[in-house]
């Protein structure tokens, strides 16, 4: 693991996003339970929860940006390249699986989640062939 | 691309690290360079040079030379 500033400033930005984002899925599950929200407050609590991951997904472009070390920045966008390569494989694969009804449904944030296992796939290929998994 | 960044290196008795450090990436960075697994920009590979004041060609060898000297 490389731990650059940049990186550890990501590290930051991703851990107050990730508590921003359990804050507003417990609001918006606890609202749709106890049927408190309707019209367009509805819409817009659903959607809450999302926007801390859409920051996650901004957090990684600040890093990319701000990363001085040219050689780590490398890595990280091979990582995030694995990364979307995967998901949206898995995705279009799950899609076909899902219309033929082989499969049942998946919500579709969950192509997310499988992005950011995707990084995992990209840091473990990093180490298969450039010998450093990146951060 | 093949270079002699480990050798220069070796001659001021610097380790990757004061080299990363000198030259402000990580001892990693240094590390793939001499390694050949991966070839620095543009602007890093002046930072070397003048690092060790020395031409680019003198710290890494041109592939196309390269493989004209092996026809």
């Amino acid at each position: 693991m490389l731990r650059t500033p940049a990186w550890k400033r990501y590290n930051w930005r991703v851990i107050k996003l990730s508590l921003a984002y359990a804050v507003f899925l417990l609001c918006a599950v606890y609202g749709f339970k106890h049927h408190l929200l309707s019209g367009v407050v509805a819409y817009i609590v659903a959607a809450l929860p999302a926007l801390p991951i859409i920051g996650i997904f901004f957090a990684m472009g600040r890093y990319l940006v701000e990363e001085q070390d040219e050689y780590v920045r490398m890595l990280m966008i091979r990582q995030a390249l694995w990364a979307s390569g995967f998901a949206l494989s898995a995705a279009t694969i799950w899609g076909f699986l899902e219309s033929f009804d082989v499969v049942g449904h998946i919500d579709a944030y969950y192509i997310a989640v499988i992005w950011f296992g995707g990084l995992g796939v990209g840091s473990l290929i990093n180490k298969l062939t450039v010998g450093d998994g990146g951060c | 691309m093949e270079n002699r960044l480990r050798l220069l290196r070796a001659e001021r008795n610097w380790s990757q690290q004061d080299l990363g450090e000198r030259l402000e990436v990580s001892r990693q960075s240094i590390n793939a360079i001499e390694t050949g697994k991966y070839d620095p920009s543009l602007p890093l590979a002046f930072r070397i040079s003048e690092l060790f004041d020395l031409p680019i060609e003198d710290i890494f060898v041109s592939p196309s030379r390269r493989s004209s000297k092996a026809i």
